[in-house]
């Protein structure tokens, strides 16, 4: 569907000559999602229906223990020196938001009395300004009222540098002034179409003002509430062992009604994801597990007990191959894979269209991933609105060797292909990880088919994520021809995530393989289209731009997406729990409760 | 054994720990990675954070520097800050401490209370069906890893028969009775992994020391004289025998500190050896120090009380 027979539409349900039942249903006719659907309506002002609360408990409190099981336990709850998902989510059991993302991406209000919408008059047209409306009457743990002063103490506690806070990249180039006790503005220094980043969501925590006025900047390591947090959540803070253990008890005066659920909560960290799956789904000593990287057949095997069941949710992260660019083993300049070279043989649009159709995202999603990864060729396909279905997935050894023979690559003696006498010889490298060396088994073997050989390398984990600079294998400097492992996107807007391919952002000695764009792909078009959604207003466009550049990376074989890498948790059958891939595990704890 | 023999090994004590923490120190400083690394792969967190951070934990003085800040810091009774929890290192290893003492020193307790009476046993009548069982049993102990034990008692104990917790928590909620009894319940498990383990090397240990006595004149002398066996036992022989047990019993002591990683990671249980490798994975320097110079200088200082115990029990042993 085009974008322009999409905006006629909207314009029925405006007009009221379309339900909005009518659009959701024409809009799944063509392969978008009721969620996406009804984004669409949102973003271009019709109020979206809010979604039933499915809250049973009708009191506060009574349901006993929670007892929650992380396998990296919280090292510290101070949410703005969280760096990794597991301090987010410790420090998200005492902390609030503003807002938080829920599992389609859109905006739940947490702090926030609503949303800021253009209709409401939360968002300012030319795209500078955001309104937020506070929820009033809330207060802190300690009795204290929370109110704008907070919100605005936050921004200059996070932007200040000598703080050091982990979520200054949200702070530091907004504008935050309080306009009344429960108002507080945020300016953007030019228009931005993704203004939900400061105060929502897991950089989004709010620590109050009157316990962390005094340890601003270079004191901000002697505050005595960062072990101690104080908050507004649902549960208070009771005691806390870095690594072992954070425990809560109800908050009598949470400020929604009838809620939380549970007397108390704890959680636990330690031990291997194996062996936490089993505490929930076999044993059922623990209600929640999270994180569980763990191969599907073991987690089926689990669930069969009947204790909890495995819930998948869809985000971002996707498992990716990445063929370079660039020319890996020549160097230029003391740096090899530089920007000056051209890969000598993945240069040939020929050969990146024969790999592509030699990866078997199938076989790979059936014999290893399974329920944990679902076989996507996108980049880009969280949230729903976002994906593109433009790219089907292609397996066929036949064709990939019509193409590469019709191109001029004629295998030798030894079977491999080659042209000017340069062979089809790739080194592919990625972690060590048993799912990626099946994986790399997999392409390899298809290649050899087509007579292309494939070295494989595999690093270990700790080298191969690093940013040591003086460390060959890592994977932003990429001194190899193919390379694979899992990028993750943490904000339900792809701005960051399609970094991946604009010429700027180019990993170089230059930059100290900082940059994001790893393939080191030049496209005038790619940039253009970047560009294009930095400054656009309109989500509708913006969505269309993304879902561009996307199938531009993809149908140039910049990247292949392999499978996308959902959220895999345990619970316990009783538990009732929504989790979001866009926010931490636990962003909506206060609606948690069990079944009687 | 006098006095001066004491205040000199005292005096000695004080350059080796110093070349430890010099040692510890300078491979923790060589070891690849940094605490701040996860901040570099995060596009969402901006380079010059990751640059205050380490100005603001002395990461970019030199090495020597940051050693002397390190040693005079200690001198003080200061252990050092963690980069990961921010907070000190000594509140850490204080809050991991007591789980620690508490199931590794029952561990002890249990591997010293099978050990002694089966090895005395079973070297009193050496080759008899007792031994043979009892030399097998110390076999298959000591060769079998505990990650293995741990899981075959995790999938008996907690999964097939559904007896015990198999995930050890420090806060339990229960008062009185319930209290102690929920305590016991968890650290069985962990308790007999490591107590077993410990205790089937240590059988081995008490029979060949019990053998080598039992054969000696003096025995032969007590049993003609016509003491009873059993006091011929207890009184000539075992007491004779434990001497060297005494000793490799007190060079085990460090390891009630240090912990035990392997069973800890298990079974959860929240010790010192579950913070140093946790530590250890997150680059966490100032933690890492702290734990292995504890456990350094727990070791000169077992080394010295096993020395001088050495002499007490045994007057022949002279030192000078």
């Amino acid at each position: 569907m085009k974008e322009r027979d999409l905006r006629g539409l909207i314009g029925k349900v405006k007009a009221g000559k379309l339900s909005r039942r009518g659009f959701v249903q024409a809009m799944m006719a063509v392969g978008i999602g009721a969620p996406a659907a009804s984004q669409i309506l949102l973003s271009s002002g019709v109020a979206m229906a809010q979604s039933p609360s499915t809250y049973k408990p009708t009191k506060r409190g009574g349901g006993g223990p929670l007892k929650l099981l992380w396998w990296q336990g919280p090292t510290l709850l101070n949410p703005h020196f969280a760096v990794g998902t597991k301090d987010q989510d410790g420090s998200r059991l005492f902390y609030e938001p503003l807002a938080a993302w829920d599992p389609d991406g859109n905006l739940k209000p947490k702090l926030a009395a609503e949303i800021p919408t253009k209709e409401n008059g939360g968002l300012s047209a030319d795209g500078l300004t955001v309104t937020w409306k506070l929820k009033q009457g809330v207060t802190w743990h300690d009795g204290k009222p929370f109110t704008a002063d907070d919100v605005v103490f936050n921004w200059e506690y996070a932007k200040d540098p000598a703080t050091a806070a982990y979520t200054i990249a949200s702070y530091q180039d907004v504008m935050v002034a309080k306009v009344d006790q429960y108002t507080v503005t945020v300016k953007f220094k030019k228009p931005t179409p993704f203004w939900a980043d400061a105060f929502v969501g897991t950089r989004g925590m709010l620590i109050p003002k009157h316990l962390f006025a005094d340890y601003i900047g270079a004191k901000s390591r002697d505050a005595p509430t960062n072990l101690k947090p104080v908050g507004t959540g649902p549960y208070m803070f009771k005691d806390f062992k870095p690594g072992d253990l954070v425990t809560g008890v109800m908050n009598p005066n949470y400020h929604q009604a009838n809620k939380p659920y549970f007397d108390t909560v704890e959680l636990k960290g330690g031990g291997d994801a194996v062996s936490a799956a089993r505490a929930v789904l076999q044993t059922g000593e623990f209600d929640f597990a999270w994180n569980l990287q763990v191969e599907d057949e073991i987690l089926s095997r689990l669930e069969k007990g009947g204790k909890g069941n495995v819930s998948v949710t869809p985000g971002g992260s996707i498992e990716f191959l990445l063929m370079n660019t660039t020319d890996p083993w020549t160097e230029v300049d003391g740096e090899r894979a530089s920007l000056k070279t051209k890969h000598p043989t993945l240069s040939d649009p020929e050969v990146r269209k024969a790999m592509a159709l030699l990866v078997d995202n199938k076989s790979i999603q059936d014999h290893i991933y399974g329920r944990t990864g679902p076989a996507t060729r996108n980049f880009l396909y969280g949230p729903a609105r976002f994906e593109s279905k433009n790219n089907p997935i292609e397996f066929n050894v036949d064709k990939a060797n019509d193409i590469l023979e019709k191109a001029g690559w004629k295998k030798g003696a030894d079977g491999i292909r080659a042209k000017d006498g340069k062979k089809l010889k790739f080194v592919y490298q990625t972690s060590i990880n048993q799912p990626r060396q099946k994986t790399q088994a997999i392409i390899k073997q298809a290649a050899q088919k087509a007579g292309i050989d494939i070295e494989l390398k595999s690093v270990t984990a700790s080298v191969f994520f690093s940013s040591d600079v003086a460390n060959p294998d890592t994977y932003t400097k990429f001194y190899c021809d193919l390379e694979m492992y899992t990028t993750t996107m943490g904000q339900p807007d792809p701005g960051t995530h399609m970094l991946q391919f604009v010429s700027w952002e180019a990993a170089t000695k230059e930059n100290k393989w900082q940059g994001r764009n790893i393939t080191r792909w030049q496209s005038p078009e790619a940039d253009k289209l970047y560009r294009e959604t930095e400054a656009e207003l309109d989500p509708v466009k913006r969505v269309a731009s993304f879902i561009k550049l996307n199938d531009l990376a993809i149908q140039n074989q910049v990247v292949i997406g392999i499978v996308q890498r959902p959220g895999v948790a345990a619970r316990t059958v009783k538990l009732n729990c929504t989790i979001s891939g866009w926010d931490n595990n636990t962003w909506d704890l206060s609606d948690w409760f069990k079944d009687a | 054994m006098s006095r001066q023999y004491v205040i000199r090994k005292l005096l000695i004590m004080i350059p080796s720990l110093l070349g430890i923490s010099v040692v510890l120190f300078s491979l923790l400083a060589l070891a690849p990675g940094d605490p701040f690394d996860e901040l570099a792969t995060n596009p969402a967190v901006p380079p010059e954070v990751r640059a205050a951070l380490r100005a603001k934990f002395g990461l970019d003085d030199p090495v020597w520097m940051r050693y002397w800040h390190w040693l005079t810091a200690l001198m003080q009774g200061d252990w050092g800050f963690s980069f990961v929890s921010r907070m000190d290192v000594s509140t850490l290893i204080m809050q991991r401490l007591p789980v620690t003492l508490v199931v590794i020193g029952a561990s002890q307790i249990l591997a010293i209370a099978v050990a002694i009476p089966v090895g005395v046993l079973a070297a009193t009548r050496p080759y008899s069906l007792f031994d043979q069982i009892a030399n097998t049993f110390a076999f298959i102990g000591f060769s079998l890893p505990t990650f293995f034990t741990g899981l075959v008692l995790i999938l008996v104990f907690s999964i097939q028969l559904d007896w015990l917790p198999f995930v050890y928590r420090a806060d339990i909620s229960a008062t009185g009775w319930q209290f102690y009894w929920e305590h016991i319940k968890q650290s069985i498990m962990p308790v007999m992994v490591l107590g077993l383990f410990q205790g089937a090397a240590l059988v081995r240990f008490v029979r060949s020391s019990v053998l080598d006595v039992i054969r000696l004149d003096y025995v032969t002398t007590a049993r003609s004289k016509g003491i009873g066996e059993r006091k011929v036992i207890t009184r000539h022989v075992v007491r004779n025998a434990l001497i060297p047990v005494v000793t490799l019993v007190a060079l085990q002591m460090p390891i009630v500190f240090s912990g035990a990683v392997v069973t800890e990671q298990i079974f959860r249980v929240p010790g010192i050896g579950s913070l140093l490798i946790t530590s250890m994975l997150s680059n966490d320097t100032p933690v890492v120090m702290g734990v292995t110079f504890v456990s350094a200088c727990l070791v000169v200082i077992f080394n010295l009380i096993a020395d001088i115990l050495y002499g007490w029990l045994d007057p022949r042993i002279a030192y000078r």
